[in-house]
């Protein structure tokens, strides 16, 4: 789950990080009245949306009266933003972070995120802060400074001196850095973060540490025990179809192909969609029905693929176990009477109770079209869609 | 012979009483040899009762001692899971298997730096399978997990897999052709977990009944570009591998938590071009799996 950034600032706040201060708010009208509540004569104006890369997409700029916060702030609010991570259709600003502008003197990264290899939390800190990051580590990789804390242990000081000094930190600021990198540990683990990520974390010209940005993944696992991680959910900035399909207990992703595609189990789903690609086709969609599919749960899967307008075809794969293939069929022949399917459908059904499922299809009266290999399934689709 | 589990097992069920481990418990029981194998239950609200004829204890290591137990399968909802899985390394267990799904990573992350610090102490090790995964099975012997037993064969083939119905898939394909398994194995999706690839790759290289292995992973970590290198030096049995996600797109996860493309390396690309590099007969069609490996008999 990710949140804002006005709202990933409040929570490194709490855990004693310094952030400039910073206002969040709805309207126009309440920007203004932000940026005099701040005082000072220079205020930044961050358009709020989950997606990265909003100063290049023009979502963050700089005012330096009054006037200007409130043209700023007209712009933005309501403007479909188009960044790298938000895709062609951009993203509409709803939210707006007024904030007190900064003495910057150098800009830093600093991220911690969970490390499989070594299984446990990786820190990074580099001296190139500003851009993006994923450059930083693909051109110059000695540029970024990493430590592995045993989660056992926490972060030591020895570990955050290592940083502090390996990103290259204002001499003065060091001792400040240090306290901020133990404290993003700190939060890190608290919060069951995923990501947390400052970008960039800067020096002021009096040497103070301060996080510009902040931007926070957390592990959907663990929502259930941090109630004021999930009370800053904004559904606004989520894939509609998304999240209708996880109140079904269904794991969705709408992609840009014209197949849509219905398979239990994740390793199987991206198998399948691998399979419509190599034939010549591309899946509109990634759809895990789970473990345990009822006929409620496959028709509201078809509901929510059929949604998108750009499906002309469906392909369903099953490898029933537990699950069991005529619970499926039923389903599915249930679920294409209920939408009244209108595209091609092919159903390719393995394992427990495969020839009572083919059955039931067949007896529906339905042109389904039956497969036995997943190969073939997608040779079936595309050319069915062509 | 097979990897990790056969015929003579002894395992306890941890969460048996809750509704999944019910459910499992008996076809586990069903399957094969599992009436002898399946030998304890834990829940220490019921200790003394009978659940299928299997006696349940107040802890793990009570129904090892009075069992004689080594390996334990954990049914526990997530808030506990992590706790189950301690308790069966601090009963010096042998094998854990850890089929909830959706543990919070916090907990993976101290759970494995426990079981770590304990073997660097000279504790015993206890391996971990999974969590998230369907569990291990040898055909006609002893079946530990959620799959489906019927779809299996006894064999000489290993299959080794992170994705549950992707394990199926290759095993149903096997049996299609006609090739038994040896032992097949899901390691499961989740980020932080036990044993890996390269742990499986290598239990199978030393398995004198298995004779060639069918090797499945997914976009996310390195863990399959890890086996790749060291089957490259070591291996002596031929390999067909295949990557799930080549059309995933990057910063979404497919389901699996694991399942997520960080960097450049984790791409499914990236991981077939490893595995074809160090000797693996690599496809990027899923269906022709099992006669890829067949040929290569």
């Amino acid at each position: 789950m990710k949140i804002h950034e006005y709202q990933g600032k409040q929570i490194l706040k709490k855990f004693g990080v310094t952030v400039p201060r910073g206002i969040h708010c709805t309207t126009v009208d309440d920007a203004v009245k932000a940026a005099e509540t701040l005082g000072g004569s220079v205020w930044v104006v961050k358009a709020q949306i989950h997606a990265g890369g909003r100063g290049k997409g023009g979502g963050v700029k700089v005012a330096t009266s009054l006037e200007k916060v409130r043209e700023y702030a007209g712009q933005i609010l309501g403007m479909q933003l188009i960044t790298h991570q938000t895709g062609p259709q951009g993203q509409k600003v709803r939210h707006l972070l007024i904030e007190e502008g900064a003495d910057i003197k150098h800009e830093y990264y600093v991220a911690a995120l969970t490390d499989r290899a070594t299984q446990s939390v990786a820190i990074m800190a580099s001296y190139e802060g500003g851009m993006d990051i994923e450059e930083v580590a693909h051109k110059t990789p000695e540029k970024i400074v990493k430590v592995f804390v045993n989660p056992l242990v926490g972060l030591t000081d020895e570990q955050a001196l290592t940083l502090a000094k390996g990103m290259g930190m204002n001499e003065a600021s060091i001792p400040q850095c240090v306290e901020t990198l133990k404290n993003l540990y700190t939060c890190y683990m608290e919060t069951d973060a995923s990501l947390a990520e400052i970008n960039p974390l800067i020096h002021e010209g009096d040497g103070t540490v301060k996080a510009l940005d902040a931007k926070f993944n957390f592990d959907s696992n663990a929502l259930y025990r941090q109630e004021e991680i999930v009370a800053m959910r904004d559904l606004d900035e989520e894939d509609a179809d998304e999240i209708e399909a996880s109140k079904f207990d269904l794991a969705y992703i709408s992609l840009d192909g014209n197949i849509g595609c219905l398979v239990n189990g994740a390793g199987l789903a991206m198998a399948t969609m691998d399979t419509i690609k190599l034939f010549g086709a591309e899946p509109a969609n990634f759809l895990d029905v789970g473990g345990g599919a009822t006929t409620e749960k496959v028709t509201e899967a078809f509901k929510i693929m059929l949604k998108n307008p750009k499906v002309k075809g469906i392909l369903v794969n099953i490898f029933g176990g537990i699950m069991r293939c005529d619970t499926i069929a039923t389903g599915v022949v249930a679920a294409a009477k209920e939408t009244h399917l209108s595209v091609p459908l092919v159903v390719r059904m393995k394992g427990t109770n495969e020839d009572l499922g083919k059955q039931i299809l067949k007896d529906s009266g339905l042109p389904i079209i039956s497969a036995d290999s997943m190969a073939e399934a997608a040779t079936k689709i595309v050319a069915a869609v062509k | 012979m097979s990897i990790f589990i056969n015929k003579d097992t002894k395992i306890i069920t941890q969460g048996i009483t809750g509704k999944t481990g019910q459910f499992h418990t008996e076809k586990c029981i069903e399957y094969a040899n599992g009436k002898n194998c399946f030998v304890a239950g834990v829940n220490p609200k019921k200790a003394g009762e009978k659940i299928f004829d299997v006696p349940i204890f107040g802890s793990v290591k009570e129904a090892a001692a009075q069992t004689g137990a080594t390996v334990s399968v954990i049914y526990v909802p997530p808030p506990g899971a992590a706790a189950a899985i301690w308790e069966a390394v601090e009963a010096d267990l042998d094998l854990a298997i850890c089929i909830t799904e959706g543990i919070p990573v916090r907990d993976m992350l101290m759970v494995r730096n426990k079981m770590k610090e304990k073997e660097a102490k000279g504790g015993k090790k206890t391996l971990l399978l999974g969590p998230n995964c369907p569990g291990l099975i040898t055909p006609d012997e002893v079946k530990i997990g959620i799959m489906p037993g019927h779809i299996h064969k006894k064999g000489r083939i290993g299959v080794v897999s992170r994705s549950g119905t992707l394990t199926y898939e290759a095993v149903g394909q096997l049996t299609e052709l006609g090739l038994g398994q040896s032992s097949a194995v899901g390691i499961g999706g989740d980020p932080i977990n036990g044993l890996k690839h390269i742990d499986v790759m290598k239990a199978f290289n030393d398995d004198p009944d298995t004779d060639a292995v069918i090797m499945i992973g997914e976009i996310g970590g390195p863990d399959e570009a890890e086996a790749a290198m060291w089957c490259k030096a070591n291996m002596k049995k031929p390999i067909v591998g295949f990557i799930a996600g080549v059309t995933a797109p990057a910063g979404k996860r497919m389901g699996h938590a694991g399942a997520l493309i960080s960097g450049g390396a984790d791409t499914a690309d990236a991981k077939l071009a490893i595995m074809e590099e160090c000797g693996f007969t690599v496809t990027r069609n899923p269906s022709e799996m099992a006669k890829l490996l067949k040929a290569l008999l």
